[in-house]
């Protein structure tokens, strides 16, 4: 199972979470934003999180124009799965790939801390490790995690399954305590909290592990 | 040609840091500042001759990466 993460200048989480997938059993590949394709049998797309191009105009903006980025559409139009986490979120909503933004934080705080997610549903690749309702554990760092969407998008989300996590204790003033949301093949993820920040119980926990693992067993299955 | 673009936020969707602009005028002293309502300028200047041809590339800039219109609107003016 190849995984590609991508990197951008100013991702800070790219070798943390190449470490995840690796230790998942995953072939990590690592990927340039000026590359104009991914590698040859790439089965999931990494974006990781960070602050890329400095989070000029808007964060993710610049970076969902890159050349990657058109290889990443594609790889996503063909059905392959795509994780996007924190700035890899806001990546993906700006590329089109999921619907809705991530604002400013509703207290305007940089939010630093370890949270209580709820597993709002396990019919995805990426979190069929957990069961729906369960509560599990990650980090989060962000600035920018406020999800925002219309009342017609908000309400596909739900009828659609498509929240992936919500947050027990609301960080960033996120709609509908929003976290993480599929597409609607169910194959791209975006997420604001760090799974790859948890895949250790040395250090904090490894309840993100469980995402890991199950990602590259359904690409294998595959 | 020289374009100005104005990004503002929607009607309805909430600017944090406006509010917090609006806060701190009030801590200064400025009383009756009923909102506060922040965005950004854009100055682009352009190799186009033609008002039309530019207002046009601008607006697909616009479309396309100045302005995120799930959350924001943009208005050109062209000098």
């Amino acid at each position: 199972m190849k995984a590609a993460i991508v990197t951008f200048p100013g991702s800070n989480c790219d070798r943390d979470l190449a470490l995840a997938f690796e230790q998942a059993g995953a072939r990590v590949l690592r990927v340039w934003h000026k590359d104009g394709a991914l590698p040859d049998g790439t089965d999931v797309v990494g974006i990781p999180g960070g602050f890329s191009f400095g989070d000029y105009l808007r964060c993710g903006a610049i970076a969902a124009q890159s050349p990657v980025m058109a290889a990443v559409r594609a790889h996503a139009a063909r059905g392959g799965h795509v994780l996007g986490i924190c700035n890899g979120f806001q990546v993906l909503t700006e590329s089109g790939l999921l619907p809705g933004v991530l604002m400013r934080n509703a207290g305007l705080r940089f939010v630093c801390r370890r949270v209580a997610l709820r597993v709002a549903t396990a019919a995805s690749a990426f979190t069929r490790g957990w069961r729906a309702g369960q509560v599990i554990h990650l980090p989060v760092a962000h600035h920018d995690g406020n999800y925002v969407t219309d009342a017609d998008g908000l309400a596909r989300l739900k009828d659609e399954d498509r929240i992936a996590f919500t947050y027990c204790d609301n960080p960033n003033g996120a709609m509908a305590d929003i976290a993480g949301i599929l597409s609607p093949n169910r194959r791209v993820l975006g997420m604001m909290p760090h799974p790859e920040r948890a895949i250790d119980p040395e250090l904090g926990g490894a309840d993100g592990s469980v995402l890991f693992r199950s990602l590259v067993e359904a690409a294998v299955a595959a | 040609m020289k374009a100005r673009v104005y990004v503002t936020l929607r009607e309805g969707v909430l600017d944090p840091q406006g509010e917090a602009v609006r806060h701190a005028l009030g801590t200064l002293g400025f009383s009756g500042v009923n909102a506060v309502r922040q965005g950004k300028l854009i100055e682009i200047d352009l190799a186009a001759t033609d008002r039309a041809a530019a207002e046009a590339e601008v607006k697909a800039m616009c479309e396309k990466l100045l302005a995120n219109t799930v959350i924001e609107r943009y208005a050109v003016e062209i000098a």
